[in-house]
């Protein structure tokens, strides 16, 4: 955990208290909407489509238990009594007030959570792996660097008024679980021939209208210069990206119009510039900021405790066992993911009460810590093995216990239109008919491994074109019409998916994702080769044939 | 439009010319970027100062060489969404060294005060007479930064090491 200091307190304090004061210029009607949407923007607040909706940074998706239980809070005060957690480590409240606006974000104020910059065409809340500090064979904690990367993207003079928004991720492990390739900056932390550390550089890459995965800049850039590389890529970003079209506005489409050797030419020229400055990082303040970030006193604990032995002969808690607990680098503990994605309910929703009991567990069987993955779940990063099966009957009656972390039922949907001023297509609902489709476990199961993301329209927020199945939803004639690809991914072999046949109807829609994994489940070689593998073994005709025959 | 100066709302010595108006005799002038160009030699040599209006589309390297001869530079907030004089205005400041007024005109709004102060702009042509008038109340509302600019205000990063360091002497 990073504890905040008096500075970091100061800064989100004057920030609320200048919001406030955009808020009340507002309602007086002395800043036009123009003029004060960008600045809600900046603070994370979006006008949709029934009310004002509220998002708020969990930066590298860590969280204390004061602070889960102050976004319960805020939920049930000014809010309908849950929040939505969405694939770039943020929670969105979707029916709050703009006058009670700054009283949530004191309230988020006093545990050391903001809302600074998770909207808007600015630098992005910074993500990084959901199991860092806790994955075996993790090279150091992302977070440290994502924490310094945070601070100095935060209120930036320079880059508060990007061409369009900007994302950084950041990796420290060979799976990569940030997705950084489809960011705006990528980073995998790397260690160099001495055993420095420091960086491998992606740039370009995004979803949306055009999606592109990130290429490589930079092989390694040195951690005392990762801030003035960042910089350099963000002042040609700055004076370069086009403003003429918002579809064009991201730095993917400037790194494909210069081409990636002419584009990291510019920033190089710059970089030379401004690499020996004060943005120069040495190690003494790497390492105040990693003082500040406390771990857990684990316990020697053994391999297989008799707690874990025992519960074994328990079917229910074994298939929950075995898709939502992951190894951690200490013996004895686990890290649990708590799937937010019940049968029948919209992808990553937590209700306040759910986060309060969260909250306890954590307290109880986490060291205090909670765990927020783009995946849209959650996980407890450091829980004893002896712990797990009275963890699994607690989640369970919170109903957070559904054993399907990465089977087909942990489905990342956007919120679509049932909220979103932007979509064409309901996405929330399809997300919740394909749950039910896929309801019976041993089927799930047997499936295994299966990515379903669906977004409501061609911005992507539901990363469709990452999903092992993609499901975007358009309008097409006034009606709902849904495109479905496959064989994207977002780990560290990134792809997009491809088309697989002509867009289909609303009701339609579950009836061909049935039919394109029963084609899997008749081309697959053998029950271990995954969807994926089946796909890049045999492309897009073999289930092309098969889901369109009959259409 | 109000225009802010050394933290108060003042006079503006400088008329803005258009790329055809007729120079005048004396007094102190704003030109066009192009015009300036143009016009550069002579225009040092009038009796009064010269400024230049510069595009936020334009490499500001190209002003560069005048830098010495000119009085004002002021960069364009064509909408106070397009942020490319911040950059332009860091260049002048860090880069190129340019120690004369930095001028911020067009939709220039209180909210974008403290970012512009902090790219290097010091004097600001306010949208509104109600923003210029809170402009020194706006330009305290933060007390630390993250970022190390040309402004020289003090980073969190090395106000923290500092008083490491002095707790560091105590013990």
């Amino acid at each position: 955990m990073y504890a905040y200091d008096e500075i970091d307190r100061t800064l989100v304090n004057e920030r609320v208290s200048e919001f406030r004061d955009q808020v009340k210029r507002r309602l007086s009607g002395e800043l036009t909407e123009d003029e004060f949407k960008i600045l809600r923007l900046q603070n994370g607040v979006y006008l949709q489509l029934h009310a004002y909706m509220f998002r708020v940074a969990i930066p590298y998706g860590t969280l204390a238990t004061n602070q889960l239980r102050a976004l319960a809070h805020v939920a049930r005060k000014y809010d309908r009594g849950y929040g939505h957690f969405t694939t770039r480590q943020n929670i969105q409240f979707n029916w709050i007030k703009l006058a009670e606006l700054p009283d949530a974000l004191e309230d988020l104020a006093k545990v050391g959570i903001h809302a600074m910059q998770t909207s808007g065409n600015n630098m992005r809340n910074v993500t990084s792996d959901q199991w860092a500090g806790v994955a075996p064979g993790e090279i150091e904690d992302p977070r440290i660097w994502s924490e310094l990367i945070r601070q100095h993207t935060t209120l930036h003079p320079e880059f508060s008024f990007l061409p369009r928004k900007f994302k950084i991720a950041i990796t420290a492990s060979d799976h990569d679980r940030a997705a950084i390739k489809i960011h705006d900056i990528g980073l995998r932390l790397i260690k160099n021939e001495k055993g420095e550390t420091g960086f491998e550089v992606l740039v370009g890459g995004g979803l949306g209208r055009t999606p592109f995965i990130a290429k490589t800049i930079k092989h390694f850039v040195h951690g005392r210069d990762i801030l003035s590389y960042i910089e350099a890529i963000l002042r040609v970003y700055n004076q370069y990206g086009r403003r003429d079209n918002i579809y064009k506005a991201r730095i993917k489409i400037l790194v494909h119009e210069l081409g990636i050797e002419k584009f990291s030419r510019e920033v190089e020229d710059e970089w030379q510039h401004i690499r020996n400055s004060s943005l120069q990082i040495d190690d003494e303040v790497i390492e105040d900021i990693r003082s500040r970030f406390t771990y857990p006193s684990y316990e020697k604990l053994p391999h297989m405790p008799d707690e874990l032995r025992q519960a074994a002969a328990d079917p229910d808690f074994e298939a929950w066992r075995k898709n939502s607990v992951a190894p951690h680098k200490v013996q004895g503990y686990s890290i649990v993911t708590i799937s937010l994605k019940p049968i029948g309910a919209p992808p990553g929703d937590a209700n306040a009460e759910q986060m309060d009991a969260l909250a306890d567990l954590a307290d109880k069987y986490s060291f205090g810590e909670i765990r927020v993955g783009h995946e849209q779940n959650l996980a407890l990063p450091h829980v004893a093995k002896r712990d797990l099966p009275a963890l699994w009957k607690a989640l369970d009656k919170l109903g957070l216990a559904t054993p399907n972390v990465n089977l087909i039922t942990d489905i990342i949907a956007c919120p679509g239109l049932d909220y979103c001023s932007l979509a064409n297509a309901r996405s929330i609902p399809i997300a919740q008919e394909l749950t039910r489709r896929f309801a019976n476990h041993e089927l799930a199961n047997l499936i295994g491994r299966l990515h379903i993301n669906i977004s409501g329209c061609i911005n992507a927020c539901g990363h469709h074109h990452v999903g092992h199945i993609g499901i975007l939803g358009v309008e097409k004639n006034g009606e709902e019409v849904y495109q479905i690809t496959i064989g994207g991914r977002a780990d560290e072999n990134a792809a997009l998916g491809s088309l697989i046949g002509p867009g289909v109807k609303f009701d339609e829609v579950a009836d061909v994702i049935e039919d394109v994994v029963e084609a899997y489940l008749a081309l697959r070689e053998r029950p271990e080769e995954l969807f994926m593998d089946t796909v890049k073994r045999l492309g897009v005709e073999p289930f092309k044939e098969r889901v369109y025959a009959t259409r | 439009m109000p225009l802010v100066n050394g933290g108060k709302i003042a006079d503006d010595s400088f008329v803005k010319l258009a790329v055809d108006t007729p120079l005048p005799e004396g007094g102190d002038i704003l030109v066009p970027a192009e015009r300036f160009l143009g016009e550069a030699d002579a225009l040092v040599k009038r009796s009064g100062k010269v400024g230049v209006i510069w595009p936020n589309s334009r490499d500001i390297a190209e002003l560069v060489p005048y830098l010495g001869k000119i009085a004002v530079v002021a960069l364009v907030f064509p909408t106070f969404r397009d942020g490319r004089a911040y950059s332009q205005a860091r260049l002048l400041r860090e880069r190129y060294n340019y120690r004369g007024e930095l001028r911020a005109t067009g939709q220039v709004l209180r909210d974008q005060f403290v970012f512009m102060l902090r790219a290097g702009f010091d004097s600001f042509d306010v949208k509104k007479q109600g923003d210029a008038e809170a402009f020194m109340q706006t330009a305290k509302r933060y007390s630390v930064f993250y970022q190390p600019t040309g402004d020289g205000r003090i980073t969190a990063l090395h106000r923290r090491m500092q008083l490491r360091h002095s707790e560091g002497v105590g013990t």
